[in-house]
């Protein structure tokens, strides 16, 4: 009886822990959202200039505006994010390229 | 789940960027800054696929991939019976010839009236100081007369080069690049376009039409390179219609995850330059049909 108070009593600590966990990582804002969609549309503008845009990296930023319409800053934060890291593989590459395009080529 | 996939594809991309980058960066280094020439460039580009394909005839690259497997090639030969470009002939027969408001005609505004001239095209204008594609040279006539310019990509572009490619079948592709450091920068840059990797996929227009060129990307043959521009505009089973350079250009960049250009953009136009010079002395084809 008292080995299962017990059990019970770990099994509820640990799931409250768990939930205070993922509410804290969960917790988003508006503020938090700008701040990624910002870096992620400068990343973007960036590789723009560079004339090598991503399509993965612009539909990500897409819907990371959609999701922030919808509310959900977690899920726009992450998109920004994953938008962001895209387009700066995007200025590698194109940097990269300015010579390396050269061993490409038929003599 | 999704952050693991997008975790995979992320790093996907960056190990294809870097491996690349270590692999190509200390050659990079080793190869001096030639001095441009285009003439040795076509004659390298040609040899370099009849080399690969020897039985191939030079001629027949053209063709693009029925030149490269026999079971395509007898379905092309009894497409062609009743090819599906046949309406867009019509049509860009007509739209050729008819008057705009002002009387004149899109023929008006190009030698011979527009027969048999398409292996000139692209060329390089001294006088605006950019290479002129022929559907550039379409819009240019229609804005200058008046008229709303045609959609780059299909349609009435799509038919009425269709109808100047057809009058020109056989004829060699003849590009000339003029004693203009312009023109000359022009071709350098297209090449430079040709062969530089972008989008997600970490492609240039080269793996595809160089490295791969007669092999299979899913049920597709792809083709090579040498000609490829001959054939142009082209039926495609894929799209259901007729499309352009344009077309082609765009799509296979979208095809890579790279946001497309605008359609006749400079990188375009010059791309279309280099593609064509190096295929002079080939016969047009098109218009063609491809799967």
């Amino acid at each position: 009886m008292r080995n299962s108070f017990m059990r019970a009593a770990i099994f509820t600590a640990a799931a409250l822990l768990t939930t205070g966990i993922v509410t804290a990582r969960a917790a988003s804002t508006e503020a938090d959202y700008k701040a990624a969609y910002a870096a992620a549309d400068e990343a973007n503008n960036e590789a723009g200039k560079l004339r090598n845009q991503w399509t993965t990296a612009v539909k990500a930023l897409k819907d990371a505006r959609k999701a922030a319409e919808a509310g959900d800053y977690d899920k726009a934060v992450e998109l920004s994010k994953h938008s962001e890291e895209l387009s700066k593989a995007a200025i590698f590459q194109a940097n990269e390229q300015k010579n390396a395009w050269k061993e490409m080529e038929i003599r | 789940m999704r952050s693991a996939t997008r975790l995979i594809s992320t790093g996907f991309a960056a190990m294809a960027l870097v491996a690349s980058a270590l692999a190509f960066g200390s050659l990079s280094a080793v190869r001096a800054t030639e001095p441009p020439n285009p003439e040795a460039d076509a004659k390298a580009f040609q040899k370099y696929f009849t080399d690969k394909f020897p039985k191939v005839k030079l001629d027949d690259f053209v063709n693009g991939p029925y030149s490269m497997n026999e079971d395509l090639r007898k379905q092309w030969i009894e497409k062609e019976e009743f090819p599906p470009y046949d309406f867009a002939l019509d049509a860009g027969k007509e739209l050729l010839a008819k008057p705009f408001k002002n009387g004149k005609t899109i023929a008006d505004c190009f030698p011979n009236k527009g027969i048999g001239i398409r292996q000139n095209y692209p060329y390089f204008d001294e006088k605006q100081g950019k290479v002129v594609t022929l559907e550039l040279a379409v819009n240019q006539c229609l804005e200058s007369n008046g008229e709303k310019p045609f959609s780059y990509t299909k349609d009435d572009m799509a038919a009425v080069t269709a109808y100047m490619a057809y009058t020109s079948r056989g004829k060699p592709f003849d590009i000339k690049i003029p004693k203009d450091p312009r023109a000359l920068e022009a071709y350098e840059n297209g090449k430079r376009y040709f062969y530089t990797r972008r989008g997600q996929l970490n492609f240039s227009c080269a793996t595809c039409h160089v490295q791969a060129g007669g092999e299979r990307i899913r049920a597709e043959t792809l083709a090579p390179a040498l000609g490829i521009l001959n054939a142009m505009p082209i039926y495609r089973s894929e799209w259901g219609g007729m499309g352009t350079i344009s077309r082609r250009f765009t799509s296979c960049n979208s095809q890579i995850r790279a946001v497309p250009l605008k359609p006749q953009d400079d990188e375009y136009r010059d791309l279309e330059y280099y593609l064509s010079y190096v295929s002079n002395g080939l016969p047009i084809s098109g218009p063609g049909a491809r799967p």
